[in-house]
C-alpha cells in the first residue's frame, strides 16, 4: 500500500542553449567586444541621465567668462575675456541730455522700480573643468547634452531604417514574383541616386516646408527614409534562402499562415542580420547627424549637438581655443570606435561561421 | 555584347522613370506650392507667379509631371529661384572644379591604398599589421569635419603652406595652389577604410591554392605578390572603384564648403539652404542617370579585366 502512486520523477531534460544565449556566451569571451559594450553602455547611460535632467541640466547657463580656460590651464592668458571686460567697463560717459530728453523726468521712477527687482550678480568663473565657449558655457556639459541629440538621432534613425528594411526585405524575399519585382524597382530607384545627394534632396524639402517634422525629428525621418536600402537587400537574400527550408515547409504543413511563417518562423532566424545592421547603421547615422547639424539642417539654435559644437569650434580654433573641438571630436570618436568594434564583436558572436 | 548593352539600357528605363517619379513626388507633392516656399525669399510677386505658371502648379498633378518630364528631356530646368541663373549653366560651370579635386583624389587614393594594402597583407598577423589596423579603425571613427577643421587650421593658418581657401580662373593655378590641401585631406581620410577593405581582398587571394602552387614551384616571393596576387585582387578592387566613381561628381561637398571651391557639392548645399528646388531637382535626376551609365560602363569594362566574366 505504501508504494503506490508516487508520481514519476520528471526526467531532467538537457535544455540546449538558444542562439541568443550562445551568442551572449561568445560575446562575453570577447574582451574587445565587452569593453566596447561597456563604453557604449556608458554613453547610453550618460545620454539617459542628461535626458532626464540628472546631469548637465544647466548646460545653457553662462557660468564662466568668455572662452574660460580649462581647469588644467587655469593660469593661461585669456585675451577674449579681458577685451570683453574692458568693453563692459568703458561705457560711454554720461552726457547730461535731460533738457532735451523727453523721458528724462521718468528716469528716477524707473530706477526706483528697477531697484526693487532682485538681481543676483553671478561671479563668472575664470576657468571651467574643460573650458568654456564664447558665451562662457561649460564645454563638458555641452558635450554631455550634445550626446543626447547625436545618439538619439543615431538610435531612432537606425531603428526605423532597420524596421523599414527588414519589413520590405521580408516581403520581397518571401513573396517573390511581382512583389519582389516592384520592391527591387523601388530599391533601384533609391540606390541609383548617390546617397549624399538623396539625403540632401530630402533635406531640401524638409528645410523648405517642414513636411518631415521639425528639428531633430526631421533628421531622423530623412536618415531613415534614405538609409533602409542596404538592410533591405541583406534581409531579402536571407528570406529567399530560408523560404524553402524544411522548418518553413513544416510550419506550412501544420497550417501556419503566411504572416506567421514570415514573422513568427523566419524572422527570428534572420534577426541577427538585422541586429548587426542596426548597430552598423547607428554608427553611420551618428556621423551623418554630426555633418547635417554642422551644415545647419535640423538641430535648432536652442539645442546643442556634436555637429553644432564642431561648427562653433571651427572659428574658435583660429583664436587658439581648442577645447570645444577636442571635446566634441573625441567623445564622438570614442563612441563611434566602440560602436564599430561592438558591431564586429556582435557579428562574430551571432554568426560564428563567418570567422 | 551589343545585345547585352541594349538589354541593360532597356532595363534602365523603368528605373529612370522611377527616379523622375520620386523626385516629382518629393518636390512637387511633398514640397508643395513654390509660392509658399518662396514667400519671403523672392519679393517680386510677378516672378513667383511666373514660376508657378512655368511649373503648372494650378494644373492637375499629371500635367505637372508632364512639365517635369519635358524639363528632364530638354535639359531645361529654367532658372535658379535664387540667382536667376540658368540651371543648365550652373551645372556645367560647377562640374569643372569638382572634378579638378576629385579625379586626383580618386587616382591617388586608389594607388596609395593598393600599395599600402599589399604591404600590410604581406606582413599579416604581425604587430605592424595589427597596429596599422587599429590606427585605421580609430582614424575612421573621427569625424571628417574634425579632419578638415584641423588640417585647414594647421596647414593653411599656422604653417601657411597652402592658402586657407580660394579658387581662381586658371586651371593650373587651381591644381597647383588651391587644390593640393583639399586633395591631400580627402586622400588622407579615404585611405583608412580603403586600406582595410583592400587588405581583406589581398588576404582572400593569398590563401588560395594557386599562390601555394606558385610558391611550391619556386616563384620568387616578390613575383607571387605583384603578379599573381595583385592581378587577382584587382578585380574586387576595381568593382569598389567603380561603385565610388559616380560619387566624384558630387564631390566632397564638405571640402567644397570649407575651401570655397565653386563646385557642384557646394552648389547643392547652397541650393538646399536657399530652397532652390530647380537646381536640386536637376542635379539629382542627371546624377542618377549618370550613375546608371557609369555602372554599365564599369560592367562592360569588367570583361576586359576578367575574361571569366561573360555577358548573360
Amino acid at each position: 500500500m505504501s508504494a503506490v502512486l508516487t508520481t514519476p520523477q520528471p526526467v531532467a531534460r538537457q535544455e540546449s542553449p538558444g542562439l541568443w544565449a550562445l551568442a551572449w556566451r561568445r560575446l562575453r569571451q570577447d574582451t574587445v567586444g565587452m569593453v566596447s559594450l561597456a563604453v557604449v553602455a556608458f554613453f547610453l547611460a550618460m545620454m539617459l541621465a542628461s535626458f532626464t535632467g540628472l546631469i548637465a541640466k544647466d548646460w545653457s547657463k553662462e557660468k564662466g567668462v568668455s572662452y574660460a580656460n580649462p581647469s588644467f590651464l587655469a593660469g593661461a592668458e585669456n585675451l577674449e575675456a579681458r577685451s570683453m571686460a574692458t568693453k563692459e567697463a568703458a561705457k560711454a560717459p554720461a552726457v547730461d541730455l535731460s533738457d532735451i530728453d523727453p523721458l528724462a523726468p521718468r528716469y528716477r521712477e524707473w530706477e526706483e522700480r528697477a531697484a526693487k527687482i532682485a538681481v543676483t550678480e553671478t561671479k563668472r568663473a575664470e576657468s571651467l573643468p574643460f573650458g568654456g565657449d564664447k558665451w562662457g558655457r561649460d564645454v563638458l556639459q555641452k558635450v554631455i547634452k550634445g550626446s543626447e541629440v547625436s545618439i538619439f538621432v543615431g538610435l531612432c534613425g537606425a531603428l526605423i531604417a532597420t524596421f523599414i528594411g527588414t519589413f520590405l526585405g521580408a516581403m520581397a524575399g518571401y513573396w517573390g514574383g511581382k512583389v519582389n519585382d516592384f520592391l527591387e524597382w523601388f530599391y533601384n530607384i533609391f540606390t541609383s541616386i548617390p546617397y549624399i545627394l538623396l539625403i540632401l534632396a530630402f533635406a531640401a524639402v524638409a528645410q523648405a516646408t517642414g513636411s518631415f517634422g521639425k528639428g531633430v525629428v526631421s533628421i531622423i525621418v530623412i536618415l531613415s527614409l534614405t538609409g533602409w536600402t542596404g538592410i533591405y537587400r541583406l534581409i531579402r537574400a536571407e528570406y529567399i534562402k530560408h523560404g524553402n527550408r524544411e522548418y518553413v515547409k513544416a510550419a506550412q504543413a501544420i497550417g501556419a499562415t503566411n504572416m506567421s511563417r514570415m514573422f513568427g518562423h523566419i524572422l527570428p532566424n534572420v534577426s541577427h542580420v538585422s541586429l548587426v545592421q542596426l548597430s552598423a547603421h547607428v554608427v553611420g547615422f551618428i556621423k551623418a547627424e554630426v555633418i547635417l547639424s554642422f551644415l545647419g539642417f535640423g538641430v535648432p539654435v536652442d539645442q546643442v549637438s556634436w555637429g553644432t559644437m564642431l561648427a562653433e569650434a571651427q572659428n574658435e580654433l583660429v583664436i587658439g581655443k581648442w577645447w570645444q573641438l577636442v571635446a566634441a571630436g573625441a567623445s564622438m570618436a570614442i563612441l563611434v570606435t566602440a560602436f564599430s568594434l561592438l558591431t564586429d564583436a556582435l557579428r562574430d558572436a551571432l554568426d560564428p561561421k563567418l570567422k | 555584347m551589343t545585345a547585352y548593352v541594349i538589354r541593360r539600357v532597356w532595363q534602365m528605363i523603368p528605373t529612370i522613370a522611377g527616379v523622375i517619379l520620386l523626385i516629382f513626388i518629393l518636390f512637387n507633392w511633398v514640397g508643395g506650392d513654390p509660392a509658399q516656399v518662396l514667400a519671403g525669399k523672392i519679393s517680386n510677386p510677378e516672378q513667383i507667379a511666373n514660376i508657378r505658371k512655368q511649373l503648372g502648379v494650378d494644373q492637375p498633378y499629371w500635367y505637372q509631371l508632364w512639365v517635369f518630364m519635358q524639363q528632364v528631356f530638354t535639359f531645361d530646368f529654367g532658372r535658379s529661384w535664387s540667382t536667376n541663373e540658368e540651371v543648365s549653366r550652373i551645372l556645367l560651370t560647377r562640374v569643372g572644379p569638382t572634378l579638378t579635386i576629385m579625379i586626383p583624389v580618386l587616382l591617388l587614393e586608389t594607388t596609395l591604398a593598393v600599395i599600402f594594402a599589399i604591404m600590410v597583407a604581406y606582413v599579416r598577423g604581425t604587430l605592424t599589421d595589427r597596429t596599422i589596423m587599429i590606427v585605421c579603425t580609430v582614424a575612421m571613427s573621427i569625424s571628417f569635419l574634425v579632419y578638415i577643421i584641423v588640417f585647414q587650421w594647421l596647414f593653411g593658418f599656422i604653417l601657411g603652406w597652402f592658402p586657407v581657401q580660394g579658387w581662381s580662373e586658371s586651371f593650373w593655378k587651381n591644381l597647383t595652389t588651391y587644390a593640393p590641401l583639399p586633395i591631400m585631406l580627402a586622400v588622407f581620410v579615404g585611405l583608412a577604410p580603403q586600406l582595410r577593405l583592400y587588405r581583406s581582398f589581398f588576404l582572400d587571394e593569398i590563401n588560395q591554392d594557386y599562390v601555394r602552387t606558385a610558391r611550391a614551384k619556386g616563384v620568387p616571393e616578390k613575383k607571387v605578390m605583384l603578379k599573381h596576387v595583385l592581378k587577382n585582387a584587382m578585380i574586387p578592387i576595381l568593382t569598389n572603384v567603380g561603385i565610388s566613381l559616380p560619387g566624384i561628381f558630387v564631390g566632397s561637398f564638405l571640402l567644397e564648403v570649407f575651401f570655397s571651391i565653386p563646385g557642384l557639392g557646394r552648389e547643392i548645399i547652397t541650393a538646399v539652404n536657399r530652397s532652390d528646388f530647380p537646381v536640386i531637382k536637376a542635379v539629382t535626376v542627371y546624377l542618377a542617370v549618370l550613375t546608371m551609365v557609369i555602372n554599365l560602363v564599369v560592367d562592360v569594362l569588367y570583361k576586359y579585366v576578367d575574361p571569366r566574366v561573360s555577358f548573360k
